[in-house]
């Protein structure tokens, strides 16, 4: 492993246990994220995205059926942790979460300061003045301004109370945050100024992230790397410039293909079809029914190969 | 009656559309839609003015885009098109008929000539009823007795938004369907009477962005093959090019600028238009390795609009004395692209 990998995951699963079968929601992913830097996760709705991260995070709900696998976090395997040291150690520690509409998710009686510092109370074991100290810092970093913190969250706009959420996941000091779509329900300027927020921290306080989101065009305001997900499975890791060049899976091309454009004149087109369920995933490639390029092979599993440092799970791209 | 007699009179009705393709079906005229605020035990506390005096022509078979971000009063002005709020000024004219003066079964018949597709196709959709029932219910409110012909215009309405085979969908309930099929469901739903309007009120922003293509090419398809107008509402520019001309900007209730889309990116006038350019980000590595360009604050309160140009307090270009002072009217720069903004006095 090199020595600027934050996180490393090998092999990561979790399955639910469904009325009709198990679902393979994260079924054998792999990925690396080196420190201070950004990860997107792509994909379409479905696709296991969210999953990814409540296993990363260890957020398991209680019908979970397999959760196996290995996330390194600084050379540390936290899969070995038993769940109350991952829950002392690492969650909100090492690595919190902005959870999909947390925006939406604050508690309507608490003061936003105090809900904000409310972690660092609980986590970092600070006394309730130190706590809103360090929630007065975050309001900084993140543009909202000192009297919000006595404000309600109803008394505040969306784009506000999205800040809101990314400062208390700032609040406890982690070196890594998730965010999962964090900018989907807003409007252009709003995202545009939560992006801005994102770049700042990651340049102010060295902060790594793991990027949740369908949305390709804004997902490039963060990301170095970016990771596309298909049926509970990671089909291509690349860097940021060469996939939005280039990108190599048939699956990564159609969604790139999916995206309206300002600039630029190519009609956006879609992609027939909808992911498989995860419960019985097709065998052989799962894209294939899909896949414009589909051919005899492809009835069987692809592996993954590797190439210049990107890694693409496509018959096409063996020699 | 022309919504609710037989199917066979669709022929005729495309040609009299294409034949009236410079006449206006709707007009917006001076339009204002003021919501009355009130404090518990204060009585009356002011006005909401969502729609601040608006005005514009739609013509048959015409598709125009109205951009703004969420309270600028986009889903007022629509709900007001909708006859399901009444003008507190101004006139929206229909055909030539005055909104304001139609009643009872008149205001029915309009209605079922406007489709509305609305944000939220889940909210849109009775979660108890099944995709059969959601689609009869408003062909028998609207006097279809005949149930052979509901049938045969349900099915036609699902094949045109390609949910076939139909028999494996009418059966279901909605929570048992994607964000993309709930929203060809209430697509469909807009379809069955017929109508020569559609409002579309963000109709794909709360879905998937692989799915937001696919349901607007597949309105526009409709509006093509039935010559629709379709009124197109959304706070996100990219979307818009592929799918109307015309577009208008508004901002805190009011238009600001009004142009061919093509002109309105080729040549931005409204700094607010330019800042919603400037924050459209485009699938790119190198914007991460910027900072974007946005105007400090938020939008104002639609109570209490700054006085003059309501973009004043976050413009930069702002004119003292003038911009902060007086309301800036139309001006015209270009031909046929208009402008609400002092620097083109
Ligand atoms: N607790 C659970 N029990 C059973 N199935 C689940 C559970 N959570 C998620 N799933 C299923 O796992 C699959 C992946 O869901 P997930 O929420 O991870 O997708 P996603 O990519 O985040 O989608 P979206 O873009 O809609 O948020 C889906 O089929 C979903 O229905
Ligand atoms: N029925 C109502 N009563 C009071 N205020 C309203 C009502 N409907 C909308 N508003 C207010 O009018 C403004 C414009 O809202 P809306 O038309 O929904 O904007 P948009 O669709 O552009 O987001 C907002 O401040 C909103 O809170
Ligand atoms: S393995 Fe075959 S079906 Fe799958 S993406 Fe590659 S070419 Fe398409
Ligand atoms: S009128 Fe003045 S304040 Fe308003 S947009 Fe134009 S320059 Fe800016
Ligand atoms: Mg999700
Ligand atoms: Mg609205």
């Amino acid at each position: 492993m090199p020595e600027t990998t934050l996180l490393h995951i090998e092999d990561l699963q979790l399955f639910f246990r469904a009325g009709k079968g198990v679902v393979r929601a994260v079924d054998g992913v792999n990925f690396d994220l080196n420190a201070n830097q950004a990860v997107v996760v792509l994909g379409e709705s479905g696709c296991g995205k969210t999953s990814l991260a409540k296993a990363i995070l260890r957020l398991l709900p209680r019908n979970v059926d397999t959760y196996d696998g290995k996330i390194y976090l600084h050379d540390q395997n936290v899969m070995e942790l038993s769940d109350e040291e991952y829950r002392r150690q690492v969650r909100w520690l090492k690595m919190s979460m902005v959870p999909q509409a947390a925006m939406n998710a604050l508690n309507p009686v608490l003061k936003v300061g105090d809900q904000v510092a409310e972690p660092a109370m609980i986590h970092n074991a600070m006394d309730k003045e130190m706590a809103l100290g360090q929630a007065r810092k975050m309001f900084q970093h993140v543009g909202v301004p000192l009297d919000f913190l006595n404000r309600y969250a109803f008394e505040l706009s969306g784009g506000m109370r999205q800040r809101v959420a990314i400062a208390m996941s700032l609040v406890t000091a982690p070196d890594l945050i998730v965010l999962d779509e964090p900018t989907s329900a807003l409007d252009v300027l709003t995202q545009a100024n939560i992006f801005n927020v994102l770049k700042r921290i990651k340049s102010e306080l060295g902060m790594s992230f793991i990027l949740i989101t369908h949305d390709i065009a804004t997902s490039s305001e963060l990301a170095d790397s970016v990771a596309v997900m298909y049926a509970g499975q990671i089909v291509e890791t690349s860097d940021a410039h060469r996939f939005f060049h280039e990108p190599l899976h048939p699956y990564s091309g159609k969604l790139m293909d999916s995206v309206p454009r300002l600039r630029g004149t190519q009609e956006p087109d879609f992609i027939v079809g909808q992911p498989p369920s995860l419960i019985n995933p097709p065998t052989g490639c799962r894209f294939r029914d899909r896949c414009p390029h589909a051919f005899g092979r492809c009835a069987e599993e692809p592996p993954t190969i590797r190439q210049d440092g990107r890694t693409v799970k496509c018959w096409l791209h063996v020699a | 009656m022309n919504a609710i007699s037989g199917t066979a009179q669709g022929g005729a009705a495309v040609n009299s559309a294409e034949r009236r393709h410079d006449e206006v079906l709707l007009s917006v005229q001076d339009l204002h839609v003021w919501f009355e605020l009130r404090r518990f035990g204060f009585g009356h506390a002011g006005y909401v003015r969502a729609v601040d005096g608006v005005t514009f022509d739609l013509h048959y078979s015409e598709t125009i885009a109205i951009v703004g971000e969420s309270g600028c009063g986009k889903s007022s002005l629509m709900k007001t098109i909708l006859a399901l709020h009444r003008p507190t000024k101004g006139d929206i004219l229909f055909e030539n008929r005055n909104l304001n003066a139609l009643k009872g079964p008149e205001l029915r018949e309009y209605r079922s000539q406007v489709g509305y597709v609305q944000q939220d196709p889940y909210g849109a959709l009775a979660p108890f009823m099944t995709v059969q029932r959601i689609l009869e219910e408003p062909m028998i409110i609207n006097g279809i007795k005949d149930k052979a012909e509901r049938e045969a215009r349900l099915r036609n309405a699902m094949e045109e938004v390609k949910m076939s085979p139909v028999d494996d969908f009418l059966q279901k309930f909605p929570h048992m369907l994607s964000g993309g099929q709930q929203q060809r469901v209430v697509i469909a739903r807009a379809m069955l009477l017929e109508p020569k309007l559609i409002v579309a009120d963000e109709p794909v922003s709360m879905l998937d962005a692989s799915v937001r293509v696919e349901i607007l090419k597949l309105l526009r398809a409709l509006q093509d093959k039935h010559n629709l107008a379709v009124i197109y509402i959304t706070h996100d520019l990219s979307t818009v090019r592929y799918f109307s001309e015309r577009v208008f900007v508004m901002y805190a209730g009011q238009a600001v600028e009004k142009s061919l889309i093509n002109d309105l990116i080729r040549n931005p006038l409204h700094p607010y238009t330019m800042a919603l350019l400037a924050a459209t980000s485009d699938p790119d590595a190198d914007n991460a390795t910027r900072f974007r360009d946005v105007p400090p604050g938020e939008p104002p309160s639609l109570v209490k609009p700054p006085k003059g140009c309501r973009f004043h307090p976050r413009c930069p270009h702002m004119i003292k004395d003038l911009c902060d002072a007086e309301e800036p009217p139309h001006f015209e720069p270009e031909p046929q692209h208009l402008v609400a903004c002092w620097l083109y006095r």
